[in-house]
């Protein structure tokens, strides 16, 4: 005798195998994810269309132009010749960045007052304006920096050395903080928890649908057997999805690894179990497959957004933070980001650990209790 | 404890079940004997399924008991499953799982050993039909080879019990054949068969009959017996134009109902000495072309238009 519960994994296995597009479904969108993530998810602004405005024409204002051209963040795609034009360049797209210099400019400066900078943003993009400001603001100091030395240089009296405080920014753990370093482990939970939610509230929903529940239960099957063998075919295919990416992250993006297997092993498990607890509660909700589908495109979204997966948790109004602590994936985050990079182990992960564990805990007994209602 | 005669298989006392504010199901008892094939018979939405799912133990009722081969089926749900074996209507067959590897899934769920399996399902399937598809998917069956597939998983495990939802609705006549012919092969082996359905010839085969009606019994027995209990004589009328010679006994005095039987129209009269030269006169007066009125010998359909009422079916 093979048993009830072997039997309804044997069938699951089955079922998965014999699915053509299953294993399609289950590896190319890992594949997309992590190429565009990989390469496309950049916070890093290049390129920026500029259109300048030299009114001054003179050697300093050639000098601080030329500043801007050194880096590759600006492209200037216009010299203007007036105000006009600068206006049209940003209306009609041709730049995001227009940098208007005074007559007068080169003046100011040798004469040791402070040089007014005229810099047009279009804040559609605001995200995009933001970062081509820091640039700016980078490059005009910088610039600044070395004409005070120069005229110090030339000892022209006029001008004080730079005085005040001086950044030295020392990032640890990803020195040059690169932004693949931060997603790729980020795509690894994401995308874990798109594939085992769905594929486990599908996978229910199709036995209701098709009629096979109700004649499981009228078989001597108890619930926690079925359960088992409905949740641990896509627990296992989670598993299957997270050393996936996790390979291709450190052989292809050369992401680091550098903390411990053991620990990445506890926390993905504690956040398998979540996923499959809140596949199965949804389930619970769906008569058919498209209304799975339906909720399950529904309910994800706000689960990314409000992971910290892109967007800072610290940033969000209170009433959303709070919403954050049931999402398992914040806490998941947490723990991949700082095995992969930080390196640290349970001793500093133990509360995202124990509220996986907790998550995991109240999803999966929730879950099979209202499962077990809904076959009434 | 409940006694329960050794030959009694099921007793249902006082069953009710309300959907919202259907009563679907108002208080039905019956007893089926051991070794019987009792159906069920009613129109849609007569309480058939309904009646089926609370004893399969899926649905809870509201009042009443059911009690198969002794055990209390909502006090012991896990026990009597193990007895039971339910088909509903549509059997849950794993489409994309082989005939074979569907039958071995049911047989695991309900613990049969590897040989019972064995030689039961090749049983089975030569009785059904079905040997040489063992290999194919469920998914690429015919109707008809769906549903024997469905009877051959749901009697893997030996049943008592045995409860069929309509199971040959949408089923061939071949496929039907082999159907019953399995049924009456389980009955020989004192298996107890209970069966809803629509069909009144399939009615006709079953040893005891409930009539079924919005949710209640109305008459219960064998259909010998039925026939028997159906007030006044039937009488069949053969014409080109059956709707006409319906329409003209419409309404006629000592005419208790007529039912439309394709070309001829089955007239249920009180005295059919008297009635028929009558009759004969009315078509002639009227013009009807009609062959001479015979007496019928009335099929189910008959007693349960007759009994039940829905006269209205035609």
């Amino acid at each position: 005798m093979f048993g009830r519960l072997s039997v309804m994994l044997f069938k699951e296995f089955i079922q998965l195998r014999r699915d053509r597009w299953m294993m399609f479904r289950l590896i190319v969108p890992l594949f997309i994810q992590m190429v565009v993530f990989g390469y496309a998810a950049t916070f890093t602004v290049h390129h920026v269309a500029t259109a300048v405005l030299d009114l001054d024409q003179s050697q300093a204002s050639r000098s601080l132009i030329s500043h801007f051209v050194a880096t590759s963040r600006f492209d200037i795609v216009d010299m203007a010749r007036n105000q006009r034009q600068i206006t049209r360049d940003i209306v009609h797209d041709r730049a995001v960045v227009a940098i208007v210099i005074h007559a007068g400019f080169s003046q100011d400066l040798e004469s040791g007052r402070a040089a007014p900078l005229q810099v047009i943003v279009d804040g559609t993009n605001s995200n995009t304006a933001l970062i081509a400001l820091g640039y700016l603001s980078q490059i005009t100091s910088q610039f600044s920096a070395e004409w005070a030395a120069r005229a110090i240089s030339l000892n022209v009296s006029a001008v004080r050395p730079e005085t005040g405080i001086r950044l030295e920014p020392l990032p640890w753990f990803n020195e040059g903080l690169n932004e693949r370093w931060f997603f790729i482990p980020g795509v690894i939970g994401t995308l874990t928890l798109l594939q085992v939610v769905s594929l486990t509230a599908f996978a229910v929903v199709r036995e209701r649908e098709v009629g096979t529940l109700e004649q499981i239960m009228v078989s001597p099957i108890r619930p926690f057997e079925f359960i088992l063998g409905k949740t641990v075919p896509f627990f296992l295919i989670g598993f299957g999805d997270i050393a996936l990416v996790t390979a291709f992250g450190l052989l292809w993006f050369r992401v680091p690894f550098v903390g411990d297997p053991l620990v990445m092993l506890g926390g993905s498990s504690l956040f398998l179990m979540a996923a499959v607890g809140m596949g199965l509660l949804l389930s619970t909700f769906s008569r058919t497959q498209q209304q799975a589908f339906a909720l399950n495109f529904f309910l994800l979204n706000p689960f990314f957004i409000l992971s910290g997966f892109a967007f800072p948790i610290a940033a969000m109004p209170r009433f959303l933070q709070w919403f954050t602590m049931i999402n398992p994936l914040r806490y998941f985050l947490v723990v991949i980001r700082a095995v992969f990079l930080k390196g640290v182990g349970v001793d500093v992960l133990w509360p995202q650990l124990l509220a996986l564990a907790a998550l995991a805990g109240v999803m999966l007994t929730v879950s099979v209790l209202r499962f077990r209602k809904s076959l009434e | 404890m409940m006694a329960t005669p050794a030959d009694t298989a099921i007793r249902v006392q006082g069953l009710s079940k309300s959907f919202g504010s259907v009563r679907a199901v108002a208080s039905i008892s019956f007893d089926v004997v051991r070794g019987e094939i009792f159906g069920l018979v009613g129109p849609d939405g007569a309480g058939k399924t309904t009646t089926m799912r609370m004893l399969a133990a899926v649905l809870q009722s509201d009042e009443g008991e059911i009690i198969i081969d002794g055990v209390n089926v909502a006090a012991e749900p896990e026990r009597v499953k193990r007895r039971l074996s339910y088909m509903p209507q549509r059997f849950g067959l794993y489409d994309d799982l082989t005939v074979s590897e569907n039958i071995f899934f049911y047989a695991e769920l309900f613990g049969v050993s590897r040989t019972e399996r064995t030689t039961r399902s090749e049983t089975l399937l030569n009785a059904a039909g079905l040997l040489s598809f063992r290999r194919r998917l469920a998914g690429q069956l015919s109707g008809g080879m769906k549903q024997k597939l469905g009877l051959v998983c749901a009697l893997i495990h030996t049943p008592k019990v045995l409860l069929l939802d309509e199971p040959t609705t949408g089923v061939d006549p071949v496929s039907r054949r082999d159907f019953w012919a399995i049924l009456y092969d389980l009955r020989e082996s004192g298996v107890t068969i209970v069966l809803s359905t629509a069909y009144m010839d399939e009615a006709e085969r079953c040893s005891r009959l409930a009539l079924l009606h919005a949710g209640s019994i109305r008459y219960c027995d064998t259909p010998a017996r039925l026939k028997e209990a159906m007030p006044g004589a039937l009488l069949s009328v053969s014409a080109a134009d059956p709707r006409g010679v319906r329409e003209a006994l419409a309404g006629k005095p000592g005419v208790l109902g007529t039912l439309l039987m394709g070309d001829r129209v089955h007239v249920r009269v009180d005295d059919a000495g008297n009635r028929i030269p009558e009759l004969q006169a009315l078509f002639e007066q009227r013009g009807i072309a009609t062959a001479p009125i015979e007496r019928a010998e009335p099929g189910i359909e008959d007693v349960f238009v007759a009994l039940v009422g829905g006269g209205s079916r035609s």
